[in-house]
Formats: structure tokens, C-alpha cells, sequence
């Protein structure tokens, strides 16, 4: 069979319109926010319903052609490249927010939804939708389940899987299923878990059932200051060690400050090493109780400037320096990589200190801007992709940072997913058997290995490394890299 | 029954089984009593770094073990799981996707579960998941295992995140008139900002809610919570007498002899519903976890296929867990092609199905 037919096929379904094959047409879906990947697909359609989509599906399994499902190609880990000269499948249409309930707290959206439009629409009712990805005024949540997705605020709320409930999905051959339900508390194996965070290899999400949660009634965030990132890193742990329980801790390095501070004027301190922002949230009763507890752990620590949110307009302000932070890297540094990875928090400052190390020997800077609640680092290793060999040293040193959280026993990603760019790693992190049983999984769901083929596991498959630089909608200012 | 000490024994006894039944500590009759392997001599914690919020456990590990170690470095299992006090394991409690009334306020177990090496139904050593809070690489096999019913295999490491302890607790226990305006109250309470721990409804239109914190403010959080519930009239307890009522309630202490203990998983909206075809022949039951799980007493003499009619209507699969339980075990009948084809790899010669497919 060949690809007139397939492409004969797809016509049936779709109007010219929505069925892409020109070269400037196929264009902007040649990559996504990991810029460094690029690979031509064969044509893009743009399903309008849920049918749709199960049908192309099908259609792509009767052709055995491979295809990628997308949304708004946020993702830093490559997970959004097409597979060259397969289909992509681009779910923006299907943005209906199907149901809001809000006395049973949920929401069923269709992949296309906008992360944070959930959160608009449950606002009314003074709930809201949990992960928050800085990309999220772009993101669509069908992305965020392809990829676990993250945020500042996991510590205390989990990632992406955290909250979703169910989920009705089409499997690689077309099959429609529909996994757990919308309720809190599940029966049989948690299929919707196991779903989540498959990039793509599991299937297509065509609809999914999301949790919602009260909106925390008040949120107090301070900045502290300190005169080395060690310190910072020390007062974290004191801040667990008091048994409180921030919404969000990070930590910025000297830096990526000065990176806001060219970005935006964010205005941090000029002699400060670490800046701290940690964020309590919750009935503003218990929010009060706690704050004295925060100021003296705070203090204790070493904080030679403790700079309390005074009102939201104050707190949106230190939340923006620390969400500009990676895009403003980009006034630093022509290019730059941004790592994922995870390290126990108890190692966070063994850690830095390594990266500290390795950065000098490569002669390469790297800005550190990090989740320090949950020990979830995003280094960000800069260079110049113009100079021949630029991006591959930049990459060997993105490497061996990965190597060394697996060795400090983390994780090679806390919540960008594997994608294209980690697929050397995670044979690192889990042991020959461990993959080899991961392919097998693979296998069985989809024996084709059409769904989004050549992401997350080792393969042989690569699209080459073509180009570099910001992702266009950074540039624009539009998302930001989290 | 095998009862073996070390992983490499537990992996050696699913190879020589023709059924993979597994019990930890006894305490789910229903689900154990024909069981095949014991896990009681994988019994330990491992790892335990109260600073990294995370340990590492053997499956045979007495819960009431992990929440003693917890509770020293004034850490708890947010998702509050049952049955502690009678002797349940840390691995039967995720085979069985057990959580508490407390789930409500953070999450269940599934969302506190990190990290899994198990020997599948074929007799495979596999890890899924990692040791950190944080993690996206590889698939979720934590998740898939939690309510699995030792479907895929036989649970051996576990790995779990922890969250510091509330410094207080103090419950509210509000009584209604009827049913129907003490749900109105939980969905009132559930969509508040009040960010409560508990909230149970039982029939007789009683409505306990847990709140944790700080002790400084409980008094005046308790106010905010009273002023939800319609001028009902409420009892207030705090310390002991507190702990022992959410005991009572998670060690199933309110079920009579006689009867059997099912859990049933519902959405909010369904309550009601519910309650009406459970009430002409149901024993005791509480709608827990804002209305989203029913825990039901059901008596040896009312007929098992009358809850499962019940169950069907409400499109729900039930968990039989103690008692003389007749009726099958619908929550670990086959599923779809998802589930098929991932035990295709984890159990091929479904050695460790309890309903024969």
C-alpha cells in the first residue's frame, strides 16, 4: 500500500484545510521547544473531533505509518518532534472543556485545552486546576499527561498524574478505551496512572478527567538572600526539617539573576550568591500561624536579606523574576540547554558544587535555577551554536551532568520526560532488564511502534541535530521554559 | 504456603507456583485466604531519610511499623491508610489501592507511591518508577500496581513519599436532620477553602470533618468550618479521644459482627443515589472521602447479588476485603486492551488472576 492511498484515505476525513503536506505548511510542526531536534513529517492534520482522531489513528495503523499526536509543542525534551516522514497529528482543535462540575471538583477536558484555561474556568467558583508549568498559557493538557508534567508547586501537590481521574483514550491500533473514572479513588490496576507520562507511546488522550482543587485562600512568599548557594541550599532543609510544608521553595544562583535582572529589571541583590523564594499557601488562619515559624527557620539560616511579598502584586513580581529566569539566560547566551534533572534534596548542595566543577573544567557557564523542594535541578548550560563543535561540548557537559544525578541516585528528569534528548541516559538510570521489559510493554500496546516512535526508550531512530537557538514563541515572549 | 526471606527466594517461589496468590498481613480475608506465598519475612524498612520526605520498605513491612518510624521524625502516610492497627502490610495495602479517610485533603496512595521492584506473574525481577519525590523517566509501574490485586506479580521494594505531621488535629462532627442536607454540607465543605483532612458522611445524616495544623489556629479555623454547616449541632473533639475516633473508623471497628466489609468507589454526585439502593438491606456504611469512596457492612444473611445489582446500577466495581464474602471479587475482573496487553508481558499464563478469564 502506498502513500497516495494513505493520503487518499486521510482526504475523506479531512478538508484540504486541515490536511497539511506543503513544505511551508509542515514547517512549524518541524520541532518544538527543544530546538536543537528537527524532523520533517509527511503531512500535519488537524482533527476538529474526537473521531477524528480515532479514525486517523486507524488509518495510520492499516498504512502502518507512524504518527505523532501534539499540542502546542512546549516540550524541552524533544518529545514533540515529528517522526520523519510520519504524520503529526495536531489535537489544538479539540478544546472543549466537555464538563465542569464544581461540587464534584472535576473537569473533563479534550487534549487541546489550554492548561490554564482549566484553571479560568473553575476560578468562578474559587477552584483550580494544580500543575502549573510555566509554559502553561500555552501548554495543552493533553501534552502535560504525554509528559507528566511539573511545575513550581509539586513538592506539596505531585505532578500531573497526581491529578487526573480518568481518561478515554485511543490505543495505537484504534481501539477506544476508557480508563479509571471521576472519582478520587480508583478499582482495579491504575491504568490511567500507568498512561500518564508515556509520551505519546501508549496512545492518544482524547478525553481526560481532571481533579480540581480549592484555590489555597491566601499565599505568602518571601525572597531571602544569601551570601552562598550553599547556604540556600542548607535553609531548605531547615524549612523541611521545621515541618512546615511550602507550596513552593526554588532557589536562583547568581547567574540566572543577573540573567532576570537584564530580562526584566527584577532588581535582585547585587552581592547575593542564592536567592530563596519559598511560599506558603492555605486558609489564611493557618497561613498567619505559620509565618512567624518561616521568618525565624529563614533567618536562622543565614539570610542576610529577607524580603516578604507584601501584596499579590509584590508576589506575582518575585514569581515573574524566577519564571524569566530561563528564557532571560537567552540575553546571556546565544544558545543554551536546559536539564531536568533530579537529586535527593539532602545532596542538592554536593551537587551544585559538582556542576560548579564541571562547569570550570568545560569552560562553559551554566546558570542553576531549581525546584530545591523537591531536589529537581534545571541547570542551564549555555553556549554559542555558531562555533563549530559548540552544541555537542555543551551536550557532553548537559551528559555528564545527568550522570551525575543518577549517581547521586535522582532521576534524569523531574518533569520535561525523556523525549528525544534523554534517550541515551535512561538506560543509565534503570538497569538492561528494566528497559528491555519497558520495550516489551511497548511492544504489546502498540507491536507497530507507531505512536510517536523514536521517543523516550533507546532506539536507533534519531532525527539529526539540524539547528539551535530559542524556540520562537520564547522569543517572543510567550512561554517561558520552566 | 511459601513463605520466603529474601527477594531472591520470593522470586524463586513465583517461578515454582501455579497460582500467584500473596498475603502480607492477613488482614483481607477475602483476598489472602487461598493465598499461595507469604510475604511476612520481607519485613523491613530499608531506607529512611526523613529530610528527603521518602523510604524504602519491604512489601511484608507492618504499616503500624512505618508509622511508628514516621511518627518519630514527625512524619505520617498522608493518604491515612486503614487497618493499621490490625497488622496490614505496606504491600497488600497498595495491591489493594487501600487509602484512608485522610486522602482527601492530599491525595491517595497512588500519588504518594514512588518506586517498585517486584517479581512479575513470570517470574521477572522489575523496577519501575525511582527513589526520588520527582520523577518522569520510564513508565509508571508504581501506578499500575496500586489496586492490581497482585495481578501482575508480586510486590517486593517500595518506595513512597511522606509529608510532616499536623502539629493538631480537632474534628467536627455535625449532625443533620436527614441525609440529604448533611451531603449538601459535605459538597459545601468540599468546595470551601478550608482545606480539611476528612470528610465522611454516615446515613443517619452525621457529618465528621477533620482539620490539621497548627495549634494556634484550630480555634478559629473550627469557627470558619462551623459556620459552614448551617446552625447544625456539632460535637468537637480534640487530642486522644480524637485520634481514637478516626482509629475506630480506619480499623472498621463499626462493623458488626456478621457482616462483610466492601469498599466501593463513587463520584460526589452519586451519594445519594447510592444510599438509597444501599439502605433497604446494607449494614452500617459510611460515605468517606468527600463522598468519593463508600465503605459498606454487608450482612451474611442479605444476598451478595443485591450489592452487586446496586454496584452496576451505579457503574461501579466493589472490593470485597473481610467477612464471608460470596459474591466474587469485581474489581479484579479482566479489562480492556490496555490491561491485557501490558499483563501479556507481566503475567502471561495469568498466574496470579483471582477470577479465572
Amino acid at each position: 500500500m502506498s502513500a497516495e492511498q494513505f493520503f487518499a484515505e486521510l482526504r475523506r476525513i479531512y478538508p484540504a484545510d486541515r490536511l497539511l503536506t506543503g513544505r511551508a505548511q509542515l514547517a512549524p510542526y518541524e520541532s518544538d521547544g527543544l530546538t536543537s531536534f528537527r524532523a520533517r513529517p509527511s503531512g500535519v492534520v488537524l482533527p476538529e473531533t474526537q473521531q477524528e482522531v480515532i479514525d486517523t489513528v486507524k488509518i495510520c495503523h492499516k498504512y502502518e505509518v507512524p504518527f505523532l499526536a501534539r499540542g502546542s509543542g512546549t516540550s524541552l525534551s524533544g518529545g514533540s518532534v515529528p517522526i520523519e516522514d510520519g504524520l503529526v497529528i495536531a489535537l489544538n482543535r479539540l478544546k472543549r472543556i466537555i464538563r465542569y462540575d464544581a461540587e464534584q471538583r472535576v473537569a473533563v477536558v479534550e487534549p487541546g485545552v489550554i492548561n490554564t484555561a482549566v484553571s479560568e474556568r473553575a476560578a468562578v467558583d474559587r477552584l483550580y486546576y494544580a500543575p502549573d508549568p510555566s509554559s502553561g498559557p500555552v501548554c495543552t493538557i493533553g501534552g502535560n499527561v504525554a509528559f507528566n508534567s511539573g511545575g513550581a508547586h509539586c513538592l506539596k501537590y505531585g505532578m500531573t498524574s497526581n491529578h487526573v481521574l480518568g481518561m478515554k483514550v485511543v490505543l495505537p491500533d484504534g481501539t477506544v478505551e476508557q480508563l479509571g473514572s471521576d472519582s478520587l479513588e480508583g478499582s482495579g490496576p491504575d491504568l490511567t496512572g500507568m498512561f500518564i507520562g508515556s509520551e505519546g507511546l501508549f496512545g492518544v488522550a482524547l478525553e481526560i478527567t481532571l481533579r480540581l482543587l480549592p484555590k489555597p485562600e491566601k499565599y505568602y512568599t518571601l525572597q531571602a538572600a544569601y551570601d552562598s548557594l550553599e547556604k540556600a541550599g542548607t535553609a531548605v532543609a531547615m524549612v523541611v526539617a521545621s515541618g512546615l510544608l511550602p507550596g513552593a521553595m526554588e532557589i536562583m544562583d547568581r547567574l540566572s539573576m543577573d540573567a532576570a535582572d537584564a530580562a526584566i529589571g527584577a532588581g535582585y541583590p547585587k552581592d547575593a550568591k542564592a536567592v530563596l523564594i519559598v511560599e506558603l499557601e492555605g486558609t489564611s488562619d493557618e497561613v498567619e500561624a505559620e509565618k512567624p515559624r518561616l521568618h525565624k527557620v529563614i533567618e536562622e539560616s543565614g539570610a542576610y536579606i529577607i524580603e516578604a511579598a507584601r501584596d499579590d502584586e509584590h508576589r506575582l513580581k518575585i514569581w515573574k523574576g524566577r519564571k524569566s529566569a530561563f528564557s532571560a539566560v537567552g540575553r546571556l547566551s546565544p544558545d543554551f540547554i536546559v536539564q531536568d534533572g533530579v537529586v535527593p534534596r539532602t545532596k542538592l548542595g554536593h551537587a551544585l558544587k559538582e556542576i560548579d566543577k564541571l562547569s570550570e573544567q568545560y569552560g562553559i557557564r551554566v546558570a542553576n535555577v531549581f525546584h530545591a523542594g523537591d531536589g529537581n535541578l534545571h541547570p542551564l548550560v549555555m553556549f554559542d551554536g555558531r562555533q563549530p563543535g559548540g552544541l555537542e561540548h555543551a551536550e557532553e557537559l548537559a551528559g555528564e551532568i545527568i550522570r551525575l544525578c543518577i549517581r547521586l541516585g535522582g532521576s534524569i528528569t523531574g518533569e520535561h520526560g525523556v523525549g528525544l534528548e534523554k534517550r541515551a541516559y535512561i538506560g543509565e538510570m534503570y538497569g538492561e532488564d528494566d528497559i528491555e521489559f519497558m520495550q516489551q510493554l511497548r511492544r504489546s500496546v502498540d507491536p507497530l511502534e507507531l505512536a510517536n516512535r523514536g521517543k523516550k526508550l533507546p532506539s536507533a531512530e534519531a532525527p539529526a541535530l539540524t539547528s539551535v537557538g530559542a524556540h520562537p514563541l520564547e522569543k517572543q515572549g510567550i512561554i517561558s521554559r520552566e | 504456603m511459601i513463605t520466603p526471606e529474601t527477594f531472591d527466594e520470593l522470586q524463586q517461589a513465583v517461578r515454582s507456583v501455579d497460582r500467584v496468590r500473596v498475603r502480607g498481613g492477613g488482614t483481607k480475608n477475602v483476598l489472602s485466604a487461598d493465598a499461595t506465598i507469604s510475604t511476612e519475612k520481607l519485613s523491613g524498612i530499608l531506607e529512611y531519610e526523613p529530610s528527603e520526605y521518602t523510604f524504602t520498605a519491604l512489601a511484608g513491612t507492618p504499616l503500624k511499623d512505618i508509622a511508628a518510624a514516621l511518627a518519630e521524625n514527625g512524619q505520617f502516610l498522608p493518604f491515612d491508610p486503614p487497618l493499621v492497627e490490625a497488622g496490614a502490610t505496606l504491600g497488600g495495602t497498595v495491591a489493594c489501592g487501600l487509602s484512608g479517610p485522610g486522602r482527601f485533603r492530599y491525595g491517595g496512595l497512588r500519588d504518594f507511591f514512588l518506586g517498585v521492584r517486584m517479581v512479575t506473574g513470570d517470574g521477572r525481577v522489575v523496577f519501575g518508577g525511582g527513589k526520588v519525590v520527582k520523577n518522569a523517566a520510564g513508565f509508571d509501574i508504581p501506578k499500575l500496581v496500586v489496586g492490581s490485586l497482585g495481578r501482575f506479580g508480586v510486590l517486593g521494594e517500595l518506595t513512597f513519599k511522606v509529608f510532616p505531621a499536623p502539629a493538631t488535629w480537632t474534628t467536627i462532627r455535625a449532625e443533620f436532620p436527614d441525609f440529604k442536607s448533611a451531603n449538601a454540607a459535605m459538597i459545601r465543605v468540599a468546595m470551601s477553602q478550608e482545606e480539611v483532612y476528612c470528610l465522611d458522611v454516615e446515613p443517619t445524616g452525621a457529618v465528621s470533618i477533620r482539620i490539621g495544623g497548627l495549634g494556634d489556629a484550630q480555634a478559629v479555623r473550627t469557627d470558619r468550618v462551623r459556620s459552614l454547616l448551617d446552625g447544625a449541632q456539632v460535637e468537637i473533639s480534640t487530642g486522644e479521644a480524637e485520634q481514637q475516633l478516626w482509629n475506630d473508623i480506619r480499623e472498621f471497628r463499626w462493623v458488626p459482627n456478621g457482616h462483610s466489609l466492601i469498599r466501593l468507589p463513587l463520584n460526589p454526585g452519586q451519594v445519594e443515589t447510592a444510599e438509597k439502593l444501599l439502605a433497604p438491606q446494607a449494614g452500617p456504611r459510611r460515605y468517606s472521602v468527600g463522598g468519593n469512596l463508600a465503605w459498606i457492612a454487608w450482612s451474611d444473611s442479605a444476598a451478595a447479588d443485591s450489592l452487586l445489582t446496586a454496584c452496576r446500577e451505579l457503574g461501579r466495581k466493589p472490593l470485597p476485603l473481610i467477612g464471608n464474602w460470596s459474591g466474587g471479587v469485581p474489581s479484579a475482573e479482566a479489562g480492556g486492551a490496555f490491561e491485557t496487553r501490558l499483563l501479556d508481558i507481566f503475567d502471561p499464563q495469568r498466574k496470579g488472576d483471582l477470577v479465572p478469564s
